[in-house]
């Protein structure tokens, strides 16, 4: 078995293990290439189902792009997808412009508490990864959260020989990490050995390629001339820039992520 | 084509602060394979903070952990050479966060031990290397770090060597290669060092490439561990990952623990280009099976040619336990071996070991936090399962309390508990084992002594003279001199149970009570047999050869367990 072989492996086992654990299990999907991947790493572990809803967080701030792409995708998959938006919030005027942080938490770890409070989810598979981030590359595969969604970091449960928490109180629950250990060099080859459909916004247009996809405000894009697959993980081969380098609300300061993180962002 | 290549993976340990994270990042500066900004990040923040600048920030990902200059939780960063990826994990040193270390080491097949060259061995030094051994991490080099302190001298480093040595061969680790270097400056990170000409070995970036890769366990027998059944259509899929072995589409197959027998009529895919009629340990599969009788999570699915694995509800086990909350006996708890889960309980505690000192407690009745035991578990449902020392990931199991993994373990083999089979007569009692089995298992290919059935005779009670591996004659005689109590066996009945000293030989041959028949032919041999015991208390072994026939009487009879 090869890297991918064994990166898809244990992706799926984490997969399969999170759909016997918990009754009520969802998987986040922003439409970017890490959760489109894990759409396809999910059909492949059911056999072509997916036996649990997609949930997709959207802050009316998305690029158009992403809405039509997830459209298309949830139709031809014939995905259960759940879109909720905190109208309340934007309601009362709450933007980027109220302050990066501030948004990130109303519109998306607030707009996410509201659905596991309405869903009562018990279990949330997120398509984050160890190289994304410093707080990140501390997670636990199966990581616990609170009522409040709220992250113990610093006192985290011993997790190993792929033997996950599954007990937990009433009400908590658990964060999913099924390509923790992926980077995003394996993202792309993997898209390429799958031919797995993305957002094309990750192909370079005149001389500029998103590489993380977020919030049109918040998302910067790159300079570069990929414009295929190929191309892109070729010149991933060669960088050594940050991926997020073109995400704000990393930048805010050294620990923001880690703020936003323990209080329930993804 | 996508080229990929072979995933090592080590994980780095040692005592807090002698400069694992430091190693860990200095070895990711010295190859480039840092993303850009990283270092500035890592300069930035020393600023900020008005602290010295660290390599450890660039693991140190948390705002504690850069606080208090300590590694608090394990993580992952990967890094590659021109052989192979590797994903170094860095584990904290600190011994309250030593479930985060076991949470990051149990993932690794080699590990960097790392000794700061002033400071010497430590507590964690020698409780990581323990729990390395206890793994079954058996690659591992000695860094001997932070030379710049002892002024790159050979004498000292050739103290710590020394020290960490004896204690690592006392548990059999014996690590492959002791490399003097300093994180801090780099010195035979990536570059060998010139202020220690006297060090012609490899440097710690040469030195991961010579680690060896395990075998394939592809070689092994068969082990599916039935993860989940799915109906979504027509199909009634079987879904699990492959622990070892491999299977064809085809294959006769056995269920354990029922052993139900079918065989492999499908591997299911979903992508055209998935379909396949084989497939190895690694792989998470879904296979469709011709008989459709009712298969559930945590049974074994094995190939009938391969060797069966161990079935059971009673073992011996190496553990580990991490919670604040003791372990202890008779205590219900749940155990999860591959996909099986279970209740158990701990049913004897045999000895408990401070992984540090190693001083070894027999009459422990609790297992505290950070310490290492030797106990026997009882589970309440028979389980599948192999010995660690054949199969790693079908031989080790996680002990949950509570909300929480606790404890981790491997296991040692199947555990047959003894019975305390006794005469008896009115308050006087002679436990004996003269009646047990000697059995040789299949497959664990050792020969045990099984008491069969747990009973007291009484007199006049007739007794199982005659067993699968054992036969006495009608007349006999039972000696305890260690009891001092003899048994007399009349027509294969108990008929009295005396004192030693009313004894007298009648001519019957004389056995123990554990069932060897004694050298003695008339009463000047019995006189002697019995002084003989008494000035030997201390040499049984010298005794028991030169009164005893162990065998006379017996034979050895195959069994499968
Ligand atoms: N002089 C000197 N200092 C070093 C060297 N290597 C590491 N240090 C310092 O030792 C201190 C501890 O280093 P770390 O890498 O954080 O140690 P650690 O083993 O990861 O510590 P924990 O993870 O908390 O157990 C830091 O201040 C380092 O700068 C070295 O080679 N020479
Ligand atoms: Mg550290």
């Amino acid at each position: 078995m090869d890297r991918l072989d064994m990166l898809e492996a244990e992706s799926i086992y984490i997969l399969r293990e999170a759909y016997k654990s918990f009754g009520k299990l969802g998987m986040l999907w922003s439409v970017g290439k890490d959760s489109t991947v894990m759409l396809w790493l999910a059909k492949k572990a059911f056999f072509g189902h997916c036996p649990f809803p997609f949930i997709h967080i959207d802050t009316t701030y998305k690029i158009p792009e992403m809405i039509r792409f997830r459209d298309k995708i949830a139709k031809e998959y014939n995905l259960d997808l759940i879109v909720y938006t905190n109208w309340d919030a934007i309601n009362n005027g709450m933007g980027p412009e109220k302050g990066r942080l501030v948004c990130c938490k109303a519109l998306k770890t607030d707009a996410l508490q509201h659905v596991i409070d309405k869903y009562k989810f018990e279990g949330l598979i997120v398509g984050v990864r160890r190289d994304e981030e410093g707080s990140r590359s501390k997670e636990r595969i199966f990581s616990e959260r609170n009522k409040e969604s709220e992250w113990n970091y610093t006192n985290q449960p011993p997790e190993l020989w792929d033997q996950f928490k599954t007990d937990f109180p009433k009400g908590n629950h658990i964060r999913v990490h099924p390509i923790l250990n992926w980077t995003e060099l394996d993202i792309w080859q993997y898209i390429k050995r799958e031919n797995i459909p993305v957002v094309d916004l990750y192909f370079a247009k005149n001389g500029k390629r998103y590489r993380s996809l977020g919030c049109a405000q918040c998302t910067g894009q790159v300079d570069s001339n990929a414009s295929t697959v190929d191309e892109i993980i070729e010149e991933l081969k060669h960088t050594n820039i940050n991926e997020r380098a073109g995400r704000a609300q990393d930048r805010e300061d050294a620990y923001a992520m880690q703020k936003l993180r323990k209080d329930g962002y993804m | 084509m996508v080229e990929s290549k072979e995933i090592f993976k080590i994980v780095v340990v040692g005592h807090v602060d002698h400069g694992k994270s430091t190693v860990i990042g200095r070895l990711l500066y010295d190859t480039k394979s840092l993303p850009e900004g990283a270092i500035e990040k890592v300069k930035r923040i020393s600023k900020e903070t008005g602290k010295p600048f660290e390599y450890a920030y660039l693991l140190d990902a948390f705002e504690e952990e850069q606080k208090q200059g300590i590694t608090i939780d394990t993580t992952q960063i990967q890094f590659h050479t021109k052989k192979r990826d590797y994903v170094i994990i860095d584990a904290p040193g600190h011994v309250e966060f030593l479930k985060n270390m076991i949470s990051g080491a149990a993932n690794a097949e080699a590990a960097l031990l790392v000794i700061d060259a002033n400071e010497g061995v430590r507590e964690q030094s020698k409780r990581h290397g323990y729990i390395l051994s206890l793994l079954g991490i058996k690659k591992v080099y000695v860094l001997v770090n932070k030379m710049d302190l002892i002024d790159y001298s050979e004498e000292k480093f050739l103290d710590v060597k020394s020290d960490m040595d004896i204690f690592l061969k006392s548990i059999n680790v014996f690590p492959q290669k002791y490399i003097p270097v300093s994180a801090f400056h780099g010195e035979n990170i990536a570059l060998s060092s010139e202020k220690m000409p006297w060090y012609k070995g490899d440097t710690v970036l040469d030195a991961l490439d010579i680690f060896e890769k395990d075998k394939e366990i592809t070689d092994k027998p068969l082990r599916l561990p039935i993860q989940d059944v799915y109906k979504f259509d027509n199909r009634r899929i079987i879904a699990g990952r492959i622990e070892s072995g491999v299977l064809n589409v085809g294959d006769e197959i056995v269920i354990y623990p029922s052993k139900r027998t079918s065989k492999i009529k499908s591997i299911e895919y979903w992508q055209e280009k998935d379909k396949t009629t084989k497939a190895e340990a690694g792989m998470s599969v879904g296979i469709t099976l011709f008989d459709e009788f009712f298969y559930k999570r945590g049974e074994f699915i094995t190939r009938k040619d391969d060797e069966a694995p161990l079935v059971g509800d009673t073992f011996k086990a190496n553990i580990f336990w991490m919670s604040e909350n003791r372990l202890i006996v008779n205590k219900r708890y749940k155990l999860k071996l591959v996909t099986q889960e279970t209740e158990c309980e701990i049913a004897a505690i045999n000895k408990v070991i401070d992984a540090s000192t190693l001083f070894s407690n027999d009459d422990a009745k609790e297992v505290n936090t950070n310490e290492v035991a030797e106990v026997v578990i009882k589970t309440k449902d028979k389980i599948c399962f192999d010995e660690f020392r054949n199969n790693h990931v079908t031989g080790r199991f996680v002990i949950v309390d509570g909300y929480d993994i606790s404890g981790g373990g491997i296991i040692n083999g199947l555990e047959i508990l003894d019975a305390a089979n006794k005469f008896i007569k009115g308050n006087v009692e002679l436990p004996i084992t003269c009646f047990d089995e000697y059995y040789y298992l299949i497959p664990s290919n050792e020969i045990k002594k099984v008491a069969v059935e747990r009973k007291s005779y009484k007199i006049g009670d007739r007794l199982p003279i005659n067993g699968d591996t054992y036969y006495y004659p009608d007349n006999f005689d039972v000696v305890d001199l260690n009891n001092e109590l003899s048994a007399l066996i009349r027509d294969g009945r108990l008929v009295d149970l005396i004192n030693l000293n009313e004894y007298e030989y009648k001519g019957y041959p004389v056995y123990s009570s554990d069932g060897f028949l004694a050298n003695v032919k008339n009463q000047d041999d019995f006189i002697n047999f019995k002084n003989d015991f008494k000035k030997s208390k201390y040499g049984l072994v010298d005794f028991a050869n030169k009164w005893y026939d162990p065998m006379a009487n017996k034979r050895i009879v195959y069994k499968a367990v």
